[in-house]
C-alpha cells in the first residue's frame, strides 16, 4: 500500500515534465519539477519511515543519540579509509532499512558537487595546500606577484592537497549520509518529538515544525503553479516568454508561501498548539535499542583502534 | 429566563493589516450561547480578518473583543491556562482547507488537537474515531490530507474540529467549492450541530444556506464595517443593500 502512495506522488510529478513532443528540453521548468520531487521525497518521504526495516525498528531517542555519535566520529577521523568504511555502513543501513540505494546515494550525491566546488576543489592546488607535486597547471618564467600576495612560479595540483580535498568531501558525504539516513528512517514528526526528549528548546522545534510545514507548502504551490501552466499552454512557447513567466511566478511564489505558511501557524496555534510535539504513538526503548547501542559502540570502538594504531 | 453570559462580545473593533491596509471598522456584534449567525459580505469585506479575531489569532487594532466575558488579548492568550481553556472551547474551520490540513495523514490531523489538549491515547482515539464516522470518512484514515478532494478535505477539516468538540464553531464558507449533494451533506451537519447547543459562526456568500442556519444575519459592506443586520426575515427585505454587496443578483 505504501508503495502504492509513493507511486502516485511520483507520478504526479512526471506529469509536471513538459510533453513528450517537445524536442527541446525545457531547463528551467524541468529542474524546478525535478527539484520539487527531489525534495518532496528527501524530506517528506515519511514512507520509508513507515515501513519495516532496521532503522524503523530503533527508537528514536536511541536513533539521534547514537548517529549524532557516527556523525562526530566521521567528523575527527583523520582515514579516508575510515570514511569509507562508515560511509558503506550507511549504505548497509539504508539497504537493510528498505531504503533504495539508488535513491539514497543520489540524494546525498546531490548536494556535493556544490559543496566540492566551493570549498574542496581550490584545496588541491599548491597555491593553498603546498606539497608533492601531481600535476603541473601553468608556469610562469618570472614569479608573479599581485599587491603583496605573490604566486609561486608554477601552479600545480599537489598529491597533499588531493588528499585533503578528498578526505574532505568524504567526510561530508558520509555525515549527510547519516544525517539523512537519520531522517528517512524515522520521519520528520518522530524526529521532533525526540529532539523535545532532549530538552532542545520549544522554540527550535516550533521553528523546525513550522519550517517543515512551510517548505510542504512551498512544493505544493509550485507544483500546482507548473500544472496551471502547463495547461494554459498549448504547443510551443517562446524562451521569452517563458523567462518572464517564471520570474514573475518566482516572485509571487515568495510571498504566497509566506501567506501560507503563516496560515499553517495560525491554524496550528488555532488547534491548541504550543510548540509541544504529541504523537499517538509513544516512544518504547526494546530489545533492538539495547542489540544498536552494543553495534554502534562496537563500530566507535574499531574506528577509535584503527585511529590509534594508524596515528 | 436563564441568564448567561455572552459568548462574544465586540465593541467598536477595528483590525488593519500590516501596511495599514483596513479589513475591519467599528464592529459591534453580540454572539450568546447556542446562537448561530451569519457574516455575509463581498470578497475583501472582511469575514475571515473577524473569525481570526474571534479565534484570538489576531488581535483588534483598536477597540474590545471579549470571549466569555474575558478580554482576548495577545498578553492574555500567552497565559497557557487561558490559552488552553479557550482553545478547548473555540474553533475555526479555515476558509483554505489546505492549510488547516498540514498533517501527514488524515488520522494525525483528526488527532491533532486532542493530543495538544493532553488527552491520552485511549480518549484521543475513541475521538478520532467518533470524528471519522460522524463525517463518514473513515476510509480516508490512512491517506494523506493533499491528496483528497476538495470536498473530502472540508470533511477532514470538519472532523478535526470535531475531535476537539469546541462549543462554539467559528466556519469560513464551510460550503465553498463543493458540489449541490456535499453542500446540503454538510448543512445537515451543521444543523445537528447546533441542535446540541454549539454556538455557531459563519462566513458565507450563500443567501439561502445562511437563512437555513442562522437565526441572525450579519452584512459586511466594502467599507469593512457591519451595514445591515437583522433575522434571515429583515435582511431579505433589504434588497438594495443585497445587490449592493454582491449577495443577489438585479433580477
Ligand atoms: N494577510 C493579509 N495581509 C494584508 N491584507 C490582507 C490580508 N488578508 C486579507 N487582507 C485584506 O483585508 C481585507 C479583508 O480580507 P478578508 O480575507 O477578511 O475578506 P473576506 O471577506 O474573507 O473575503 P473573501 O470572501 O474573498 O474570503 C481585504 O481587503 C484583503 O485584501
Ligand atoms: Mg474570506
Amino acid at each position: 500500500m505504501l508503495d502504492d502512495y509513493s507511486k502516485t506522488s511520483t507520478d504526479l510529478f512526471e506529469t509536471l515534465h513538459y510533453p513528450k513532443f517537445r524536442r527541446r528540453k525545457d531547463f528551467v521548468t524541468g529542474t524546478l519539477s525535478n527539484l520539487t520531487s527531489a525534495l518532496e521525497r528527501t524530506v517528506f518521504a515519511d514512507l520509508y519511515a513507515e515501513r519495516p526495516g532496521l532503522l524503523q525498528s530503533i527508537d528514536p531517542r536511541t536513533k539521534v543519540i547514537t548517529f549524532f555519535i557516527l556523525i562526530l566520529a566521521t567528523s575527527l577521523t583523520h582515514h579516508i579509509e575510515i570514511l569509507l568504511g562508515l560511509y558503506l555502513l550507511s549504505l548497509a543501513l539504508a539497504s537493510l532499512s528498505r531504503i533504495p540505494l539508488g535513491f539514497f546515494i543520489k540524494r546525498v550525491w546531490i548536494f556535493i558537487p556544490i559543496f566540492a566546488g566551493i570549498i574542496a576543489l581550490p584545496a588541491i592546488f599548491n597555491i593553498i595546500t603546498p606539497g608533492d607535486t601531481v600535476l603541473v597547471i601553468a608556469s610562469f618564467k618570472h614569479p608573479h606577484g599581485i599587491g603583496i600576495m605573490h604566486l609561486p612560479s608554477e601552479i600545480s595540483i599537489t598529491k597533499q592537497g588531493l588528499i585533503g580535498a578528498s578526505l574532505l568531501v568524504s567526510r561530508v558525504a558520509t555525515s549527510a549520509s547519516f544525517a539523512i539516513l537519520l531522517i528517512l528512517g524515522t520521519g520528520w514528526t518522530r524526529l521532533l518529538k525526540a529532539l523535545s526528549a532532549f530538552r532542545v528548546p520549544r522554540v527550535f522545534i516550533l521553528i523546525l515544525g513550522i519550517t517543515y510545514k512551510y517548505i510542504f507548502l512551498f512544493l505544493r504551490l509550485v507544483e500546482n503553479m507548473l500544472l496551471a501552466r502547463k495547461s494554459r499552454t498549448v504547443g510551443r512557447t517562446g524562451t521569452k516568454e517563458k523567462h518572464r513567466w517564471i520570474s514573475g511566478r518566482l516572485g509571487f511564489l515568495l510571498g504566497r508561501s509566506y501567506h501560507l505558511s503563516n496560515e499553517v501557524y495560525l491554524a496550528m496555534l488555532s488547534r491548541g498548539w504550543n510548540g509541544k510535539v504529541h504523537m499517538l504513538e509513544d516512544f518504547s526503548l526494546g530489545l533492538n535499542d539495547a542489540l544498536w547501542i552494543s553495534f554502534i559502540s562496537g563500530v566507535i570502538l574499531l574506528v577509535t583502534l584503527l585511529e590509534l594504531v594508524w596515528r | 429566563m436563564e441568564i448567561s453570559a455572552p459568548v462574544f462580545e465586540l465593541n467598536n473593533v477595528e483590525y488593519s493589516y500590516p501596511g495599514g491596509i483596513p479589513a475591519l471598522k467599528g464592529i459591534d456584534l453580540t454572539v450568546m450561547p447556542g446562537e448561530s449567525i451569519a457574516v455575509m459580505g463581498t470578497n475583501g469585506s472582511g469575514k475571515s480578518t473577524l473569525l481570526k479575531l474571534m479565534d484570538g489569532l489576531y488581535f483588534p487594532s483598536r477597540g474590545v473583543i471579549k470571549a466569555f466575558g474575558v478580554e482576548l488579548s495577545e498578553r492574555q492568550l500567552q497565559e497557557e491556562s487561558f490559552a488552553y481553556t479557550f482553545r478547548k472551547k473555540v474553533g475555526l474551520l479555515f476558509q483554505d482547507p489546505d492549510v488547516q490540513l498540514f498533517s501527514t495523514t488524515v488520522l494525525d490531523e483528526v488527532a491533532f488537537a486532542p493530543l495538544n489538549m493532553g488527552l491520552n491515547r485511549e480518549e484521543v482515539m475513541t475521538r478520532v474515531n467518533a470524528a471519522l464516522t460522524a463525517l463518514k470518512i473513515e476510509d480516508l484514515k490512512d491517506r494523506a490530507p493533499y491528496q483528497l478532494s476538495e470536498g473530502e478535505k472540508k470533511k477532514v477539516a470538519m472532523a478535526s474540529l470535531l475531535s476537539l468538540d469546541p462549543k462554539v464553531w467559528l466556519l469560513d464558507e464551510p460550503t465553498a467549492n463543493l458540489d449541490p449533494r456535499t453542500q446540503d451533506w454538510i448543512i445537515e451537519f451543521l444543523l445537528t450541530l447546533a441542535n446540541k447547543g454549539k454556538t455557531m459562526i459563519i462566513a458565507i456568500h450563500d443567501l439561502d444556506i445562511a437563512e437555513s442556519i442562522a437565526q441572525r444575519i450579519y452584512i459586511l459592506g466594502e467599507n469593512h464595517a457591519i451595514v445591515a443586520q437583522g433575522t434571515p426575515r429583515d435582511i431579505l427585505g433589504y434588497r438594495d443593500i443585497l445587490i449592493r454587496n454582491n449577495l443577489l443578483r438585479h433580477k
